[in-house]
């Protein structure tokens, strides 16, 4: 379905002057992005990215969470304003884009993580949405629907214009945003981690959807971390590191080390750490026994010992979170039996559990974790001002020399305990997450992915702080997606599919910790395959 | 974002704004306050030859009218802090007046009690439906707006109840020789109602939990906190301060009457939390915010009277001030770093 012959003409364009890159020096950019910089109060966002795009290229941009691509994109989506003196050019022409309208009428389209559908409308009036089709003062449904259908039957849907969004699945409903894309004759488009929710055959037919949007000339920018899809797709890759520009590799040039060592920008050899020895006793802290909700999490069994780090994998949905906040009495249980040091435990709300000495690190630190608006010395302090006080009086004077103590035991870079947590890095806000569960002083910890959004400095230094708390026998449960991190740092790996814990690698399985072995049994694929 | 903050000399700009905007927040309204208090002054002045707002005696006036109001807005303060709402401060006030008059009838003081109980338990009966039930704050209170004005009426079998020998009159109408001054208890309750209300937000740990809860509910309970504990407390508190608005009240008239007595009395209290500075979503404001909420509420309508301003103009002057306010609570919100 790719005909080569469509692919990078455009006639009409005169050669580009001064294409630098090696790629498709025959044709002009159709978006030129220099000199862009974005502050934010106390941080630089961005430094003088640059970024060229050519019509009919699939153009990966890559980075570390935190690197700036988002950013980049916000300000190419108008959601973002640039500083000063950031010159965009669109088609050669330099442009302001002042808003999303305006990024709108310039031809740029952004397909975000979060889908921007309103679940309770049809797929046709999604695609018109804020275009609605009129006849007179009256909503022409009907030619909505008949507008849509071609499109909808060009990108293979499977589906109809009169369906309502909400009854799609999240690989539908980012077909809906690719078919408002092309209906507002959009030539460059953005996708932001598009396969995250998909399954693999989800992701090929997107793909197929994308190779032939890049045939008929659009120009994609597809954001992702995962190395074998940029592999697949893109022309050309670009790498920004800490809101820096470090080049654009060619297809020919592409090659994953190239890669992670342009996004890491130095070597990963010391970058995990692992120097905590499991304790020779092992002492079992946490035992779970066919824990589940009769919901999505079926049965979920493990043993976690004094002084180890204890990976939990699988895949995104297969009930890890929901199991880590059964044990903690987040929600409630229907089967099975927790057991802390020899004791059977049923938490009914999240305080028993902090009272017997679990904490859990929420996944989503914005929303379940922090308090915002609220200082760093109260977010620090907030599981424990209770102990603190005396008869329900806050004890101010403790309380800041504590979260004093635990701004410099974490390094959290602050200026001070008084400052609101809302205006600190990804990094930092996590810190003073963590420096939160801490002072609770608890035995163990279930750290739900706790590097999510942080950059790499401050991953390896929750790296180094999970160890330290391995070495003084605490017992640490690390639910990850990221395989290298759980690779690197666990000592054993649960691995869960479906709702239940389906094995383990490490320890005294003598099954080798790597990715493949963790991927095998969160797949349900024999080994050899996996690794074939 | 990015970490580029390392080392500690380019942060110190953003603590300093920081300072700046905690402090711009917590002194809220208080210069439109004091410009209204001007404007009403030289108005005075021009209009009618005599400035007769700025006197030791019209100023105490001002106080005592804001006094019930500024009792209903700490309380209403405490729920808009968790991010709820409570329409049904006006209704338990008269509920409150009735009952206070009724059993002081017979039991002389212990009225007060009665009618500061009968508060409690309505209020209690609102964070019950709240926390337990998990049914939205408005429409919880919006029902017992409703109900418990027929239950004022009920009480006082839909007549005004009286006492003319009342015994705790002297709470509306007596004043407390404080040094050379003496000062109306209207003023002496409400100002330590605040005060009161102050030590809990900003000295207790129930205080922290409350900001916690309207800052991220979620991030509350994950963190320990028994949300369903402060929300009752919040509606408690706020059902036993309109009990004793309701007490103030009724000391004032020496009757209640349930259909009549603090109609709308939710609208200026919500309107001084406003003023206040106080998030409509919860998380963010302070009590001393309220106190200049409801001065301000009062001076416009003590400004507006002495001005010779008619009652009908004196309305839309006030909900053009409440929708103002608002407008002031979205801009704030937008200039706060939510990253």
């Amino acid at each position: 379905m790719q005909d080569p012959t469509k692919t990078h003409v455009r006639s009409d364009q005169p050669t580009a002057p001064g294409a630098t890159s090696a790629a498709m020096p025959d044709v002009a950019p159709i978006l030129r992005m220099r000199n862009v910089s974005k502050t934010f109060p106390g941080v630089k966002a961005l430094r003088n990215v640059e970024l060229t795009i050519y019509p009919g290229e699939v153009h990966a941009l890559m980075g570390e969470n935190g690197a700036g691509k988002s950013t980049l994109m916000k300000i190419l989506s108008g959601a973002y304003i640039p500083d000063p003196g950031a010159d965009i050019q669109i088609d050669g022409q330099p442009v302001h884009i002042t808003g999303p309208l305006a990024a709108k009428a310039l031809g740029i389209a952004i397909i975000y993580q979060e889908l921007a559908l309103a679940p309770n409308l049809t797929v046709a009036e999604n695609i018109y949405l804020g275009r609605e089709a009129r006849n007179g003062p009256a909503i022409d449904r009907a030619a909505m629907f008949a507008g849509c259908n071609d499109i909808l039957t060009n990108l293979g849907a499977s589906f109809g214009p009169r369906t309502l969004v909400g009854d799609l699945s999240i690989a539908e409903q980012q077909m809906v945003e690719v078919a408002r894309a092309i209906h507002a004759k959009s030539r460059i488009l953005v996708m932001d981690e598009p396969t995250t929710a998909l399954s693999s055959r989800e992701t090929q037919r997107l793909f197929q959807v994308i190779l032939r949007l890049k045939a008929e000339g659009l120009a994609i920018i597809y954001i992702s971390h995962r190395m074998a899809e940029v592999y697949e797709l893109a022309e050309r890759v670009s790498v920004l590191r800490d809101g820096g520009y470090v080049g654009t590799l060619d297809r020919h040039q592409v090659d994953p080390e190239s890669i992670v060592r342009m996004m890491v920008g130095r070597d990963l050899s010391s970058f995990y750490k692992k120097e905590h020895r499991p304790d020779a006793a092992r002492t079992p802290v946490l035992a779970v026994q066919n824990l589940g909700d009769g919901h999505r999490v079926k049965s979920g069994s493990f043993t976690l010992h004094a002084g180890e780090v204890l990976g939990l994998a699988g895949l995104v949905g297969a009930g890890r979170t929901e199991l880590a906040r059964l044990i903690y009495g987040a929600e409630p249980r229907t089967t099975g039996t927790v057991t802390l040091l020899g004791k059977p435990v049923d938490f009914r709300t999240p305080a028993e559990a902090i009272d017997a000495g679990i904490v859990y690190l929420t996944e989503d630190r914005k929303a379940q974790g922090l308090f915002l608006d609220m200082t760093v010395g109260d977010n620090i302090n907030l599981g424990v001002i209770g102990r603190d006080a005396t008869a329900g009086w806050l004890n101010r004077v403790r309380a800041r020399l504590r979260s004093l103590a635990a701004i410099e035991a974490m390094a959290i870079r602050v200026p001070g305990p008084e400052i609101a947590v809302g205006t600190l890095s990804g990094g930092n806000q996590q810190k003073v997450l963590l420096s939160r569960l801490l002072e609770t002083q608890p035995k163990v910890l279930i750290l739900d992915e706790p590097t999510r959004g942080v950059d790499i400095g401050a991953k390896s230094e929750i790296y180094r702080i999970i160890d330290r708390l391995a070495q003084t026998g605490a017992a640490v449960l690390v639910i990850s997606s990221e395989l290298p991190e759980i690779v690197g740092i666990a000592d054993r790996v649960v691995v869960m599919r479906e709702g239940e814990t389906r094995g383990e690698v490490g320890g005294s399985t003598g099954v080798s910790i790597t990715e493949e072995s963790i991927m095998a049994l969160a797949t349900g694929v024999a080994i050899d395959k996996v690794a074939a | 974002m990015s970490e580029i903050i390392s080392d500690a000399k380019p942060i110190r700009r953003p603590e300093r704004r920081a300072q700046m905007r905690s402090f711009v927040r917590s002194i809220g309204m208080l210069p439109v306050l004091i410009i209204l208090g001007i404007l009403i002054q030289l108005g005075g002045i021009y209009f009618t030859g005599e400035g007769r707002f700025l006197t030791w005696q019209n100023l105490s006036i001002v106080a005592q009218q804001a006094s019930i109001n500024a009792v209903l807005a700490a309380g209403m303060t405490f729920v808009i802090l968790t991010g709820g709402i409570d329409l049904s401060v006006g209704s338990i006030l008269a509920a409150a007046a009735v009952v206070g008059l009724l059993v002081s009838q017979t039991l002389g003081d212990l009225g007060i009690l009665a009618a500061l109980i009968t508060g409690l338990i309505i209020g209690l009966g609102n964070g019950l439906l709240i926390a337990f039930l998990r049914l939205p704050p408005f429409i919880v209170t919006l029902g017992s707006l409703t109900a418990v004005r027929g239950l004022a009426r009920l009480l006082g079998n839909d007549t005004t109840v009286f006492n003319a020998d009342l015994p705790f009159a002297f709470v509306g109408n007596g004043a407390i020789q404080i040094g050379p001054v003496s000062v109306p208890w209207l003023i002496v309750i409400a100002f330590l109602v605040i005060v009161l209300s102050w030590l809990i937000l900003r000295r207790t740990v129930l205080g922290v939990h409350i900001y916690a809860v309207g800052g991220n509910e979620a991030a509350a309970r994950l963190s320990g906190i028994k949300v369903w504990a402060v929300l009752l407390f919040v509606y408690g508190i706020s059902g036993l301060l309109a009990g004793l608005g309701g007490v103030m009240q009724a000391a004032r008239l020496y009757a209640a009457n349930g259909l009549q007595l603090g109609q709308s009395y939710e609208l200026d209290a919500i309107a001084a939390v406003i003023l206040g500075g106080t998030s409509f979503v919860g998380g963010i404001g302070s009590i001393w915010g309220t106190l200049i909420g409801a001065l301000i509420i009062a001076v416009l309508t003590n400004g507006l009277i002495l001005l010779g301003v008619t009652d009908v103009w004196q309305y839309i002057a006030k909900g053009a001030v409440i929708i103002g306010a608002v407008a002031l609570d979205r801009y704030r919100l937008r200039g706060s770093a939510r990253t």
